[in-house]
């Protein structure tokens, strides 16, 4: 399987398209900021520069899929539709968070919306994408399940166990490894003999393709394709999407394991700078026209961080409270 | 890992219990389908669900790969999406490949996502040693599982129990681990008359007595009410209390129990160190401890990978023999202290 070659750009996809990314960025570099000021505390992964992942597979998905994410999930949460505001007062820890602020920057959940969780045990969100995919079957649905991973979870167990047993049941899972080149602070080479990770899948007969994740339209383009084939019926499709984290692994991380100039070098064709420049060139877009999403998402952003403020706590007499579930199945 | 021997034809076992339990379920809902290793073609590793592949057809009866943490996870997840899978983990043992998804997932997902999720999942593991087995397949651990907040565990030992238990974890919407002991599958008797649901809440009175309580669960209730029998004849009365289920556990009903006897020894095939048994004990204490006429004694497996040779295997493990011992102990002038 090879990635499709994008469509025709129009002028109202590619502003929505680029709208997303720029503010997955801007929510995530105000929240960069509001860890220094201890607002948000835990840990915290930023997606700073693999924003065309969430943003292009997302707009390829349909409402009805289900996603899985990890712990690096602001910009999936975001790109799914979860509002901003929920999402920054989850990371506050507000009552009003998209959580309720039990789970934070790890554990987004918005069941309404399909999106099924940050998972942050590496690699434990695929058996549940098997099985969410497995539900969709069962009970004849159309729909299938997104699953977000790195290139972490390439080593565990459950990376194989859960491609191998989608395969052999043909399940409706669409499997989107993000590969940012490093796990944590372990580069790919140091942790994989077989470092072309669509090998792998392709050894458990899963087509997959790899997708340079800097360029959204591609993105986009690779996950409608894959999408359309397991609608099909064709069973699960692995997508190696191409990217590069360009800020640390958490707020934790001296970055000793990677060079400065390999993260400037990445900078330079990052997927924001890369579809500004093409819509540009296109005249599809005027600089005019991107201070003006600019400052559309830092408004968007501005007022999540004062709904956040705002926000009230969880009363401490409902600590106990969703151990178990309240309502009967 | 060896098929039990066919049982007396005409006979109602515990593993007869169990099946009629997933025929009934999986024909009374649509959403429940059974998933594990060696469930359908083979029969199940104990013979539990042997013919359901033919009645229900391998949609709803699905052999598993080798992969424990993910069929697992894929339970959850397929609760997640609407259905109420039954997931079979052969033993407790190889459950410890899927604690990932159990610890991580199935105990959280509620609770971290703002009450928004629930994991209607029950597993269904065998349990315990006694078969020399061997370490690796004699692991009782159950009330490792019961430390867990989110789940709830539950150990029927009997046909009552093996027969209803499962309908009674299907209703609630949270992970509910059913452990059944590898002793009981060819335990016989009669289910009784009349009786159409058990709860997954109470203890349960096995045998009423003055002098003692004996606390337990799984096959070492079985083990009690031997010992009650055995000791009745020396005129000691032991009440036998079985827990049915581990978590949450039935503060009330072993209070009732001590409070009754004054005296209780808790039998537990788990290791004593930070076992369950420990957790009855401290709970006994908080809340009786005045009303105690004996400190609180306990009998659980010695302190070892349960080891293969019978004599060893037996002397590891709670018997009888030893449980009425340790009464007669407890009933000694000197208070057993």
């Amino acid at each position: 399987m090879t990635a499709p070659a994008a469509a025709a750009l129009t002028q109202a996809h590619g502003l929505d398209l680029l709208r997303e990314m720029m503010r997955i960025r801007a929510f995530e570099d105000r929240c960069y900021q509001l860890y220094g000021q201890m607002k948000i505390r835990g840990f915290l992964h930023l997606y700073n520069g693999e924003e065309a992942i969430a943003a292009g597979a997302l707009s390829a998905l349909r409402a009805e899929d289900a996603i899985v994410a990890t712990y690096r999930e602001h910009g999936h949460a975001l790109a799914r539709g979860i509002p901003m505001n929920k999402v920054m007062a989850e990371l506050f820890g507000k009552q009003t968070g998209c959580s309720g602020g039990r789970g934070g920057s790890m554990h987004l959940f918005d069941v309404a919306r399909k999106f099924y969780g940050g998972n942050a045990i590496v690699a434990g969100g695929l058996p549940i994408a098997v099985g969410l995919a497995l539900a969709q079957r069962l009970r004849g649905e159309a729909a299938l399940t997104a699953c977000f991973f790195g290139d972490g979870a390439v080593a565990e167990g459950e990376f194989h166990e859960s491609l191998n047993l989608a395969a052999l049941w043909k399940l409706p899972v669409l499997f989107l490894c993000e590969n940012n080149l490093y796990a944590m602070g372990t580069a790919l080479d140091r942790a994989q003999a077989e470092t072309d990770i669509r090998a792998r899948a392709a050894a458990y007969r899963i087509d997959a393709a790899a997708v340079d994740a800097m360029d959204v339209l591609a993105v986009e383009a690779a996950v409608a394709h894959a999408a359309q084939a397991i609608r099909g019926g064709g069973g699960p499709a692995f997508l190696e999407m191409r990217t590069y984290r360009f800020r640390a692994h958490s707020m934790f991380d001296p970055q000793l394991y990677r060079d400065r100039a390999e993260v400037e070098a990445w900078q330079k064709k990052g997927p924001i700078i890369t579809l500004t420049t093409r819509l540009k060139a296109q005249g599809l877009m005027s600089e005019a026209d991107y201070q003006r999403l600019e400052r559309e998402c830092n408004t968007e952003v501005d007022s999540a961080v004062q709904f956040a403020e705002r926000s009230p706590w969880e009363p401490v007499s409902d600590l106990e409270r969703y151990v178990y579930a309240e309502r009967r199945a | 890992m060896p098929n039990d021997a066919p049982e007396p034809a005409g006979a109602l076992t515990y593993r007869d219990a169990v099946r009629e339990a997933l025929s009934v379920a999986l024909r009374e809902d649509p959403r429940v389908f059974l998933m594990g290793e060696d469930i359908g073609r083979y029969g199940g590793s104990y013979a539990v669900s042997k013919g359901l592949l033919a009645t229900f057809g391998p949609e709803r009866i699905r052999d598993t790969p080798l992969c424990e943490s993910t069929f697992v996870g894929a339970g959850i997840g397929a609760a997640l999406g609407g259905m109420r899978p039954i997931v079979e983990v052969m033993t407790v043992n190889f459950s410890l490949l899927a604690l990932d998804q159990i610890v991580n997932n199935a105990a959280t997902l509620s609770h971290m996502s703002g009450g928004q999720i629930s994991v209607p999942l029950v597993i269904r593991l065998a349990t315990g040693a006694g078969r020399q087995l061997g370490a690796q397949h004699s692991h009782s651990l159950e009330g490792w599982y019961a430390h867990i907040p989110g789940l709830r565990i539950a150990a029927p030992a009997t046909l009552d129990d093996a027969r209803f238990m499962l309908a009674a974890a299907l209703a609630l919407p949270d992970p509910v681990l059913l452990f059944e002991h590898l002793y009981l599958y060819n335990m016989e008797g009669t289910l009784t008359e009349g009786l159409e649901r058990v709860d997954l809440e109470h203890a349960a009175v096995r045998r009423t007595g003055r002098d003692v309580s004996l606390i337990s669960y799984g096959w070492s209730l079985h083990k009690c009410l031997s010992a009650a029998a055995d000791l009745a004849k020396e005129g000691i009365e032991a009440e036998v209390l079985d827990l049915r289920t581990l978590r949450p556990l039935d503060d009330a009903a072993i209070m009732a129990s001590v409070r009754h006897t004054r005296r209780a020894l808790i039998v537990d095939e788990g290791w004593r160190s930070g076992s369950l048994a420990a957790e009855i004990a401290t709970r006994i204490v908080e809340q009786a401890f005045y009303e105690l006429d004996a400190p609180v004694a306990r009998l659980c497996s010695a302190e070892v990978p349960i080891p293969y040779a019978k004599h060893l295997e037996d002397a590891a493990l709670p018997s009888p023999q030893r449980i009425a011992a340790a009464v007669r102990a407890l009933l000694a002038p000197s208070g057993g202290g």
